[in-house]
């Protein structure tokens, strides 16, 4: 027979399981233009709807006149707050235990807010009708600043103060201010106190990270379909939690459960953009069910940028404290966090400052607290994790900014530094001052092979010669060396402590395996670009021995996947990745029965070798899992049910901590303050890695969108509520030019609570690469006496760095 | 991003179009390559209820160099400019400033009609043709005319072309001596921080002739007289270029906007003007 002929190597890669550089099966379809998004559906007899929305930030509707929109041939409806209110519908929850208005209500909070959704047969009737709509506006005094906010008399939120004048509790607990949503607190705020104030050594900063958009290629959008005679409501869409969507509606439409299908086609990017639950979506269900045809909705790419999720805009000031030879003994970090008009960040319900306090990042720190204010301004809503878990890029960059800090305090090499506050490899699991326990890691190991592949010495013995011939008058470059050792915490989570609107953030697997031996698997999880249908075959592969293409993954349709809270904050693989290989591993164990009754011997006699049930001892006697299945269809085995299927339902023990020691190296012209980034090393240990090329594509487009935020990408208003940067001209999209190459490298530190020890790498390179670009920049400066430059580190503001440091002569 | 209805006219001939204008007035404008007029019509900026395409139009076409004179027509694209090696070696500034716009989607369509008719002072086109001292050819109901591209911005789109014109080509001497066009810019695809276009004579060492002119650093392209003539007569020495650069300054009047505040847009024309003449001179 060839089987035995056939090498364990060989069918090791047959199967093309964990670890193998399997190409994305995804990209055939992708490449060649036949991917199927929201925008690619047409149903017979489909509308459009679009919006008309608010010029201004903060103003107070008198009058909404739709007559002459109405009078548009083809208009088919014009849905306002009005018409929404008997249904309940003019306002919806929102993820973060506020209320948003799905149609204005009397008054709009940001500049974009949607006042009227349009209803027409075609798109460019729609926007036509939009233009038609009268609103009468009484404009109001705009806040755009947090800090304002907090001492304002004008009120935003109206809807939140009660008639006496007092404010009711939100969400979170006490309100200090009508502007003010919530405080949360972690961490001792005494003992923190007592230890900055008897410290040796004390650095202070405050660190704006700037308010930015993941502004994935494609936008967000759905498609509604009400099907009167069944009672079905269909929704496709751009969701990233497609179960938690329709679970939504349900509560908020009062349509059953079981009567709703919301399917999530191909994704064009999502970075926590596409989480949450946007006003389109209820006016498209809506119009559907009023109209009783479909309803396509699909935003521009302005509407993209100036009204659906926005990320960070995080002020965060911070102590941190440390004896003279560097050991740093206690950190303290406020937030002021602006959320805009409505508090729709994307968190687990008890987070509402999502994971930030993993602010202590990778280092042994004793004693620490946070506080965190969210307040209300005039900007559009949002909050959520832009390639990151939640806040954790907020976080990261704080302790890794602070330590830079810290390095210039103590007069001392901030690689150094860091090195000797490593929490050490025999503290792991660790528990953190603030709360979490980190699984694994090995961080000096990591920091130890970046310094050596960098050649960090050579590297700052440059950048002296550098400064030296800066004062000499020889150039006009600068040269910046950016470090970083980040910790993430990912893969939320334990239902225990996370839950996003009541759901626990478990995940799941459901497979089938055919008779002919190939399988398909539905996970709870959605793709929008990270290759699901590649690396969870993988794993499935290498759990069950069939091979990975045999192998259909599927994702996104509620009637047929089993529920899952989706993908974002790197949950899948951490979560869904485990619940697949459990559900792997109960199909081996049906497996291993029934090739103890092919084989005629006990249960205990076989054991599994990659793709097939041997007897042990006698390796010449086996069944291959292809066999196996083929039996599991066609034989009564005694005491066994016939066919081969499992589900599994995974609730985390723990987060996943994965880690990486990144090196950026540029160059500056302090003259135009343009950066040139000469290098860009980045080592990741994201656990068992289950495919190295995924991982490597990962590192490089979550780097590449930290390129993009440290250097330039912002969400700017002007002090009238104006959004500054609504297109890609003035939004910041970096494309293969202005993009380095990147150096990948890697450890290997496995998560001792995962199945299969993976902890996920998405997001990885985003949370360590903003703070390691922008220490770049700052570096470059410290001889010259910069202590720290917010970003965006655009040419002006390199320039003004510079130019306040009198380095234009 | 949607943009109102409009009638879609695509003539054969000059004729055609001319016609198109003369009935429709202001409510027909006529498009080139699109790259600039159909995001503004799609942003609802501007509102051409009657579009005229000139793609089909005869004749407007063609890039010639002949007698010493250089002759572009309308139609040529910058990607057309960059592939030409005639002009590579006629006006190679040409084609320095055309890789420095937009990006190789967008250069296929723009053209240099489109880029100097538009009026937008964001252009690379306009500066260049100040630099160069091009001339205009128009045609309209009454005939042809020729406008000198140094007479031809007034402000933010508006130009010394009638609305019922056309520009057919742009033409200009074979430019002598070195030259250079540098633009800094945030990224790929944006519109000038500062730039500037230098072509200079160099004879015996000294500069004997030189050109100058700025891109986005006010509301029309600023062709600095001042700061050539600071540099005629010189050896192109640290204090002519400083002096040069102080005479640039005092004609441009750039804005506030994303790029930057005022003070920074003046430091980089002065940096972007000195490493430009610092090019140009070394290519002299
Ligand atoms: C992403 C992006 C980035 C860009 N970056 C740059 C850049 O860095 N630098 C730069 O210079 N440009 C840039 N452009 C503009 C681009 O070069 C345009 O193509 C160019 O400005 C206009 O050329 P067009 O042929 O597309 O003109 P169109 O858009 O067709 O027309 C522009 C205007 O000129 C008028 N017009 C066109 N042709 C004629 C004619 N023959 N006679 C009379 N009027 C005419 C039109 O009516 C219209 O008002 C960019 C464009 C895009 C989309």
């Amino acid at each position: 027979m060839k089987d035995e002929v056939t090498t364990r190597e060989s069918r090791v890669d047959a199967l093309g399981g964990m670890g193998c550089k399997r190409k994305r099966v995804e990209d055939a379809r992708f490449t060649q233009g036949k991917g199927n998004y929201v925008d690619d559906i047409k149903l017979k007899g489909m509308l459009f709807g679009d919006f008309v929305r608010s010029p201004y930030a903060h103003a107070r509707i008198k009058s909404i006149d739709t007559s002459a929109a109405l009078a548009l041939d083809g208009v088919i409806a014009v849905l306002t707050a009005e018409d929404l209110r008997p249904l309940g519908l003019h306002w919806m929850p929102t993820l973060a235990g506020d209320k948003q208005m799905v149609l204005a209500d009397g008054k709009v909070l940001f500049q974009g807010q949607e006042v009227a959704y349009v209803v027409a047969k075609d798109r460019y009737i729609a926007a036509d009708a939009v233009e038609l709509v009268e609103v009468d506006y009484e404009e109001l005094p705009v806040i755009v600043d947090p800090f304002e906010a907090l001492k304002s008399d004008v009120v935003l939120r109206e809807d939140l103060v009660a008639e006496d004048g007092s404010l009711p509790d939100g969400a979170h607990g006490p309100r200090k201010h009508h502007n003010h949503i919530f405080t949360w607190e972690v961490g001792e705020k005494e003992a923190t106190t007592q230890v900055l104030d008897s410290a040796e050594v004390v650095a202070e900063e405050t660190v704006y990270y700037h308010r930015t958009h993941p502004c994935p290629l494609e936008t967000c959008g759905c498609v509604a379909s009400m099907d009167k005679v069944n009672g079905k409501l269909t929704l496709w869409g751009t969701f990233q939690a497609p179960h938690a969507i329709r679970t939504v509606v349900s509560l908020i439409s009062g349509i059953e459960e079981h009567n709703i299908r919301v399917i999530s086609p191909d994704i064009g990017g999502g970075f926590g953009n596409k989480v949450g639950a946007y006003p389109g979506y209820v006016c498209s269900v809506v119009a559907s069910i009023v109209t009783g045809v479909p309803v396509k909705w699909i935003e521009d790419r302005m509407e993209n940028l100036m009204t659906t999720a926005f990320a960070r805009d995080y002020w965060m000031t911070g102590k941190i404290s440390a004896t003279k030879e560097g050991k740093i003994t206690g950190l303290q970090c406020h937030v002021t966090a602006d959320h805009g008009g409505f508090d729709a960040c994307a968190d687990p319900t008890k987070f509402p400052a999502g994971f930030m306090n993993i602010c202590t990042g990778s280092y042994d720190i004793p004693t620490a607290y946070l506080a965190v204010d969210g307040v209300y301004t005039n900007k559009a809503p949002g909050g959520v994790s832009y390639r990151c878990s939640f806040r954790v890029t907020e976080a990261v960059y704080f302790i890794e900014r602070m330590i830079e800090v810290l390095a210039i305090e103590l007069n001392m090499d901030a690689a150094e530094l860091r090195r000797i506050n490593f929490i050490r490899k025999d503290q792991f699991p660790y528990k953190a001052a603030l709360g979490w326990e980190y699984d694994s890691g090995d961080y000096h190991t990591a920091w130890d092979k970046a310094m050596k592949a960098v050649d960090y010495d050579g590297l700052r013995a440059e950048q002296a010669q550098r400064v030296e011939d800066f004062k000499a008058g020889k150039t006009r470059k600068l040269m910046g060396i950016g470090l970083t050792h980040f910790t993430e915490i990912v893969g939320a989570g334990p239902v225990k402590n996370c839950d996003i609107l009541g759901l626990g953030m478990f995940d799941s697997c459901e497979i089938r395996i055919h008779p002919t031996g190939s399988a398909i698997a539905r996970l709870g999880t959605i793709s929008q670009g990270q290759g699901h249908a590649t690396t969870f075959a993988q794993i499935l592969a290498t759990e069950i021995g069939l091979p990975a293409d045999s192998i259909t993954i599927e994702e996104g349709d509620t009637d047929t996947a089993p529920y899952g809270l989706g993908t974002y904050g790197s949950r899948s693989t951490p979560v869904a990745g485990a619940a697949t290989a459990l559900a792997g591993r109960k199909i081996r164990a049906k497996a291993q029965m029934i090739a103890a009754y092919l084989l005629e011997v006990h249960d205990d006699d076989v054991e599994f070798d990659v793709d097939r049930f041997v007897v042990k001892g006698a390796p010449e006697k086996f069944k291959t899992m292809k066999e196996i299945a083929f039996a599991a269809y066609n034989q009564a085995i005694p005491g066994i049910e016939p066919g081969l299927e499992a589900v599994s339902y995974y609730d985390p023990p723990n987060m996943t901590y994965p880690f990486g020691a990144y090196v950026c190296v540029m160059d500056i012209d302090v003259d135009t303050g343009e950066v040139d980034i000469r290098r860009f090393y980045a080592l990741d240990d994201c656990g068992t890695r289950i495919n190295p090329m995924i991982i490597e594509g990962q590192v490089h487009g979550g780097l590449t969108e930290a390129l993009a935020v440290a250097l330039g990408q912002e969400i700017a208003y002007d002090e009238m509520g104006n959004v500054k940067t609504g297109t890609l001209m003035d939004f910041f999209l970096p494309t293969a030019w202005e993009v380095p190459n990147y150096e990948t490298d890697h450890t290997v530190t496995p998560s001792p609570h995962h199945p299969i020890g993976a902890k996920g790498v998405g997001e990885s390179p985003h949370v360590g690469g903003v703070p390691c670009f922008s220490n770049a920049v700052n570096d470059a400066f410290r001889a010259f006496g910069l202590r720290h430059t917010h970003m965006p580190h655009d040419h002006w503001r390199i320039w003004k760095t510079a130019n306040e440091l009198g380095l234009h002569g | 991003m949607i943009p109102a209805a409009f009638e879609y006219h695509r003539p054969k001939d000059m004729a055609g179009v001319l016609a198109v204008l003369t009935q429709y007035g202001d409510d027909a404008r006529v498009m080139a390559g699109g790259h600039s007029l159909i995001p503004m019509m799609k942003l609802r900026m501007a509102d051409v209820p009657h579009l005229i395409d000139l793609q089909s139009v005869e004749g407007l076409g063609g890039i010639s160099v002949a007698d010493g004179v250089v002759r572009l027509g309308a139609m040529v694209t910058q990607h057309d400019i960059i592939d030409s090696a005639e002009l590579a070696s006629a006006a190679p500034i040409l084609r320095e400033t055309s890789l420095q716009i937009a990006d190789p989607q967008v250069r296929y369509m723009g053209t240099i009609g489109g880029n100097v008719a538009n009026g937008d002072p964001g252009n690379d086109m306009p500066g260049l043709m100040q630099c160069l001292d091009a001339t205009f050819h128009l045609v309209g109901p009454d005939g042809e005319r020729t406008v000198a591209a140094r007479d031809f911005y007034e402000s933010a789109y508006m130009t010394a072309r009638e609305d019922d014109e056309v520009l057919t080509a742009v033409s200009f001497a074979v430019p002598q001596g070195g030259y250079g066009y540098v633009k800094q810019k945030r990224k790929i695809g944006d519109y000038a921080t500062a730039a500037a276009a230098v072509q200079l004579v160099k004879e015996n060492g000294v500069c004997t002739a030189a050109s100058i002119a700025m891109t986005n650093l006010s509301d029309t392209p600023v062709h600095s007289v001042a700061a050539g003539d600071a540099l005629v007569g010189t050896s192109v020495d640290d204090a002519a270029i400083k002096a040069a650069v102080q005479a640039m300054l005092g004609d441009i009047d750039p804005a506030q906007d994303n790029r930057g505040p005022v003070e920074f847009k003046r430091h980089a024309a002065s940096v972007i003007l000195r490493r430009t003449i610092e090019r140009a001179w070394s290519r002299a």
